[in-house]
């Protein structure tokens, strides 16, 4: 389609006057920027002596919460290993110990595959027990596959070192479980 | 001539070579700290404290990479192209000083006796022989002392380091490494003209082109740096030209773009291309601080210590210092200016700075000639650099120059735009 030349705009470029055309005026203003900038901070964050600063909804390992009595928070009800996109959630549920009152399953196994896990928070805004959380651990390192597939053992044991460290403050509200472990009134 | 003797002279190169190699790779530690600190950032701090080991990592790493010699380059040049480029960036440090200096001596000349008709032949001789043995006795910090030619020595080798990069733009037999090699040719020659007129009103004034002499002359008159401060600042931005550095950068920037001719080059072949450069700088840097700012003269602090050895350090150190304060502005400046254009960086070369060198050198001329004052100099070379400016600032740009910008605004349907 041919333009009409009143739809063309002609720019020149802006002519340059007697300072800018002596250069050096503005090689000593660009000087003193960089110059500048030498002696100022860096903003540089030296690794590994600086850990980075990270927010308190950052989405990194998963643990498994315990409650006040020091009992696995999870009631296996498998909402979390359904809403997760990548299936990386395999649970066992069994019937829950004797003492254990005031819920009707646990899970005998809880295993998530890091290495297949996305870190998407699925699992954690599922919950209805707040059981799994995503806590501020980024440096997930193993051996071999099978190291980095956390078990319960594994997942509860996240739990302890991140709550000793403080890093991770137990979001949960503290109490009761909540609805959805309760027995149905009968 | 002061004694030749090998084995004093081959130390005394050896020492040199190593030093200024050693200077050269702590060049690329401070040009990527410095390069750092400009951007607000650390630079390499793991290899040792402050990371002045990384210099031995990265010739580590050159030297156990895996060199390879494509099937489809001409050998010989490939091969030649970076051992010329670092065997000519060295053999100019020759004739450059590094410590204290006397200037050779002068021809003597010959008088008459008493009848004055008559020469007196051995009266000169005897001047001659005793000048010869002082000069003899004195200790020379430079490899090559009384050399006579010396500044033109060390461009006739700058000339001969366009070698290294045709020879590798064009065994590479890669079109791309042609013309980048053909482009920094050209950047490099054209930008000798002015290198070369800039220093010869400094040779005018001392003299003698022997860089010794240079030295002596400033340091009973005064920096040349007062006196031709635009010889000065031609001298520089022609320098930066030769050492394809920022903003003269387009021969390496196009190993960002599309190839250049390093494209071929492997681990240590590139090594020797990179420290090729930086010897350059290197070199330059010290004729810059010495033809320009006094060279180890620093207003005779360096007098001040009687005892010869200290008196020889304190010099070495005074020129190491200011050559140190030349290599850091290379870097500095690298980071501050915006890189030319090919057409743009020719320009300059021939339209602005041969004729700015030539007027110069014309005061020179006058200056000497009739007599006038050294600040004469000073303000005639000011003066040509603001005029200059004006007559740019105020000169019509041809119409084939004009960067006019198309605008076009968003295109309308058909029937509305034609309505309008």
């Amino acid at each position: 389609m041919p333009i009409a030349e009143s739809d063309i705009k002609w720019v020149e470029a802006p002519k340059l006057g007697f300072l800018e055309q002596l250069y050096l005026p503005i090689v000593y203003d660009g000087l003193k920027t960089t110059i500048g900038h030498i002696f100022g901070k860096s903003k540089t964050e030296s690794y590994p002596e600086q850990e980075p600063k990270l927010p308190p909804n950052y989405r990194g390992v998963h643990r498994l919460n315990r409650d006040e009595q020091y009992r696995v928070k999870c009631v296996a009800c498998y909402m979390c290993a359904t809403a997760c996109p990548a299936h990386c959630i395999d649970i066992v549920a069994a019937p829950a110990p004797a003492g254990w009152t005031d819920r009707e399953k646990y899970p005998e196994t809880f295993v998530i595959d890091e290495l297949r896990c996305i870190y998407c928070g699925m699992c954690e805004e599922a919950c209805p027990v707040d059981a799994i959380e995503l806590t501020t651990l980024y440096d997930l390192t193993g051996y071999s596959r099978e190291q980095l597939v956390f078990d319960k053992e594994k997942l509860l044991s996240v739990f302890d070192a991140t709550t000793k460290a403080g890093t991770d403050p137990i979001r949960s509200r503290s109490g009761a479980l909540g609805p959805a472990s309760e027995a149905p009134k009968s | 001539m002061p004694e030749f003797d090998f084995l004093t002279t081959a130390i005394i190169i050896g020492g040199l070579v190593a030093i200024v190699m050693s200077i050269v790779g702590y060049a690329t530690l401070a040009e990527r700290k410095v390069s750092a600190w400009i951007q607000d950032r650390v630079g390499p701090n793991r290899v040792g404290p402050l990371g002045l080991l990384q210099p031995l990592a990265d010739g580590g790493k050159f030297f156990l990479k895996e060199s390879p010699i494509p099937s489809h380059v001409d050998k010989v040049f490939y091969l030649l192209a970076p051992a010329a480029a670092m065997a000519i960036a060295l053999m100019a440090l020759a004739v450059v000083p590094w410590g204290g200096t006397t200037p050779p001596p002068k021809p003597v000349a010959v008088e008459m006796t008493q009848d004055g008709i008559t020469p007196d032949y051995s009266k000169a001789v005897q001047r001659f022989e005793a000048e010869q043995g002082e000069y003899r006795n004195q200790f020379q910090g430079v490899i090559a002392p009384g050399l006579d030619i010396g500044i033109v020595y060390v461009f006739a080798l700058g000339s001969l380091a366009i070698y290294g990069v045709i020879l590798g733009g064009w065994s590479s037999d890669n079109k791309y490494s042609l013309l980048g090699s053909l482009r920094s040719s050209a950047q490099i020659i054209s930008y000798e003209i002015p290198l070369g007129m800039s220093i010869v009103g400094v040779v005018l004034f001392a003299g003698s082109m022997n860089l010794e002499t240079i030295i002596a002359w400033q340091k009973q008159n005064g920096w040349f740096l007062m006196f031709q401060p635009l010889a000065f600042l031609l001298f520089m931005v022609s320098v930066y030209a030769e050492c394809n550095r920022l903003p003269f950068d387009l021969p390496e920037s196009e190993q960002e773009l599309v190839g250049g001719y390093l494209t071929e080059y492997g681990s240590l072949k590139f090594g020797m291309f990179m420290l090729g450069e930086y010897t350059h700088m290197i070199t330059t840097s010290f004729l810059m601080s010495i033809v320009f700012w006094g060279g180890w003269s620093l207003f005779g602090l360096e007098d001040s210590f009687t005892d010869p050895i200290v008196a020889v350090v304190l010099k070495a150190a005074i020129l190491g210092g200011k050559m140190l304060g030349f290599l850091l502005l290379y870097i500095v400046i690298r980071w501050t200016i915006p890189r030319f254009r090919f057409d743009q960086l020719m320009g300059l070369a021939w339209k602005v700075m041969i004729p700015l060198s030539l007027l110069h050198l014309l005061a020179a001329m006058l200056v000497r000639q009739y007599g006038w004052s050294n600040w004469a100099l000073t303000a005639i070379s000011i003066g040509l650099f603001v005029a200059f400016g004006l007559v740019a600032a105020f000169k019509k740009i041809a119409p084939n120059n004009t960067p006019r910008r198309k605008v076009i605004p968003k295109m309308l349907p058909r029937a509305m735009v034609s309505s309008l």
